[in-house]
């Protein structure tokens, strides 16, 4: 659909929340915790904090959860029962605050969730999801999306993005049918489109590498030393998937006490060294360089040809996150020259 | 909405357990749910997801041809955590099944031509499921060779099977066992997969080539099999990865690019020339 502009006034912003809250929506967005910000509930707009680049944790979980229960089951005399997670049970998620890259990060979830099967598990917690996302005044040095296919301002994967100019009122974009239908049930708070030039109120993110190069790149690039240089220092935390917004990588396990369980999908990472140990003790991926290959290559090379998506936005938490200071953005330009 | 979620397996009961050899037990499974039963269908080749409740998910392939109809058999050594859960349950018990996933070995390509099949120790079961099939439409194919190897005659799966296939005259059967691995009263060969193989030297002409066995295995038995002709796309294998899913979200199985899940288990020797060395 064409996007439609307009006005959210500061003071009907926080009218929205807490009418979208009285409605039922859980309402998810960035909140100061320690020396952290996180996406977590909020009451009142009040609870959100504005001041942050990107948080640390990426909104992804709202459709793609830590931890996703996928059946309960007991044992008894009388046999085996096991009962699904009611898809029809999850709640209707409002996700307010997520930056574009954030917005961008769930196309890429949606790719690997929908190749040939279905994962309802997450289409059907997406579908509840409505991504209010704000664009980006501020910027930092792991900053890249616009290497990406990305933009401070982009309103790509949005529902409604919001653009905060002078005086700290908002240019709303409707930019889907999900977003057109919030704006109409809360017609009332949406004023006629400001007229703003949107660019001035936006971080300027300088493009670093150029992606479509680099993916025709790295299909070549498999034997190359240059995983075993730049891995030499990971330490395989997984730090960096776990707070990437397109990692999907999950692993399933069983929780059980005697007689009931049940069994989960939880997230896992690909740098880890059990990620693909076989019982024989056989490890394709025996050491950190083939991890870390395999976490680069997966993002700009599989994706991109199996997929048609690459697995990045460029919101640099992997590298903000990494105890050891590797840089992506900086790996992908080495990368890219060597 | 239950049935959305791809993750929820199909309960099904254990009708037989049979002990193959030390730690290998073959179970032979039935639909809890008749339902269940009438909606599935699976061709040779492809693999599953077999849980234990509250010990969790192991991938193996279905081991009996999709020509037996009624019931499905999975054969497995206990090695971890989910298998030796599996090797303590017993005829009557319920356990968990999601599939069928990944590719299919096109047998009706083969049709008109000789088979070849060689497997090494457990892998013989994802090759059985292909045998049997075969076997069930033998009048398609010229002749069918089997060559099959383990380290010791104890180690030798599905013994009955094999003096079954040894009895017929329409089959070739040829079995060996590593050095050291003969009894005092074995017949069979002596000798290494791939040694016996050359021994027995295999025509090309016209016949397709099934290899499964352990990695070691595999890489000495394909020069064997260029030393004789055979085209990279007349030799087929079938591998395997850890895998959590089974169908190409959860991210381990994949060598390069290629899905072991999605785009295998089955490959051509010509297929895996082009995968990267990580597997």
């Amino acid at each position: 659909m064409e996007i439609e502009r307009k006005l959210l006034k500061r003071s009907s912003l926080e009218r929205l929340v807490d009418m979208m809250r009285s409605d039922g929506n859980m309402i998810y967005a960035p909140q100061k915790k320690e020396t952290q910000v996180v996406f977590d509930t909020i009451e009142t707009f009040a609870d959100m904090t504005e001041d942050y680049i990107v948080s640390n944790q990426s909104p992804k979980f709202v459709a793609f959860p830590k931890i996703e229960k996928i059946l309960d089951f007991s044992i008894s005399q009388e046999g085996i029962r096991q009962e699904g997670t009611q898809l029809a049970a999850f709640p209707p998620v409002v996700v307010l605050g997520c930056r574009p890259c954030d917005a961008d990060g769930f196309d890429s979830l949606t790719a690997i969730f929908n190749w040939d099967y279905k994962d309802e598990l997450y289409n059907e917690r997406l579908k509840r999801t409505t991504l209010i996302s704000i664009s980006c005044a501020q910027k930092d040095d792991y900053c890249f999306c616009t290497s990406v296919k990305g933009h401070p301002g982009s309103t790509r994967g949005s529902d409604i993005l919001l653009t905060r100019f002078d005086g700290g009122d908002y240019l709303a974009e409707i930019v889907t049918e999900k977003g057109k239908a919030l704006t109409e049930k809360y017609a009332a708070l949406f004023e006629a489109d400001p007229g703003i030039e949107k660019d001035k109120f936006l971080a300027e993110v300088k493009p670093r590498f150029e992606v479509e190069g680099l993916v025709q790149k790295c299909m070549g690039m498999f034997e190359h030393p240059v995983w075993i240089e730049q891995s030499l220092r990971c330490i395989g935390c997984g730090a960096c998937a776990y707070v990437c917004p397109t990692c999907a990588c999950f692993d399933i396990q069983d929780e059980a006490a005697v007689s009931k369980g049940e069994r989960i999908r939880c997230w896992d990472s690909c740098g880890f060294g059990l990620f693909t140990i076989h019982t024989s003790g056989h490890n394709p991926r025996e050491v950190q360089s083939q991890r870390w290959r395999q976490r680069v290559l997966h993002k700009f090379s599989y994706m991109p040809e199996r997929l048609g998506v690459i697995g990045c936005v460029g919101c640099g938490r992997c590298s903000r996150a990494c105890p050891v200071d590797m840089n992506l953005s900086e790996h992908l330009i080495n990368i890219a020259e060597v | 909405m239950e049935q959305d979620n791809i993750y929820l397996p199909y309960l099904m009961q254990i009708e037989k357990v049979t002990d193959e050899a030390p730690f290998v037990k073959t179970f032979r499974l039935k639909f809890s749910n008749e339902a269940d039963a009438a909606a599935f269908n699976f061709k040779a080749g492809q693999f599953g997801e077999y849980s234990v409740f509250g010990e969790g998910e192991s991938t193996f392939c279905i081991a009996s041809s999709p020509t037996r109809e009624g019931y499905i058999e999975c054969t497995f050594r206990q090695a971890g955590r989910v298998t030796t859960a599996l090797a303590t349950l017993d005829a009557g018990d319920t356990i968990g099944f999601r599939g069928p996933y990944g590719n299919t070995f096109p047998i009706e390509a083969w049709y008109g031509k000789s088979l070849l099949f060689i497997a090494g120790g457990i892998a013989l079961p994802p090759m059985r499921c292909v045998i049997w099939n075969c076997l069930d439409l033998r009048e398609k194919f010229k002749d069918v060779t089997i060559l099959y190897g383990a380290r010791t005659v104890d180690d030798l799966v599905y013994k009955h099977e094999l003096e079954e296939w040894k009895s017929r005259p329409d089959v070739n059967l040829v079995l060996t066992v590593d050095p050291g691995g003969e009894t005092p009263d074995w017949k069979g060969e002596v000798g290494f997969v791939p040694t016996v193989l050359d021994k027995i030297a295999p025509k090309s002409q016209d016949t397709i080539a099934i290899v499964c066995g352990p990695p070691i295995m595999i890489k000495f038995t394909f020069p064997v099999l260029e030393k004789y002709g055979f085209p990279d796309d007349m030799v087929y294998t079938t591998l395997e990865n850890r895998m959590k899913c089974g169908f190409g979200k959860c991210g381990r199985c994949n060598i390069g690019k290629v899905y072991v899940c999605k785009d295998g288990p089955v490959f051509t020797l010509q297929q895996m020339k082009q995968l990267p060395q990580e597997f």
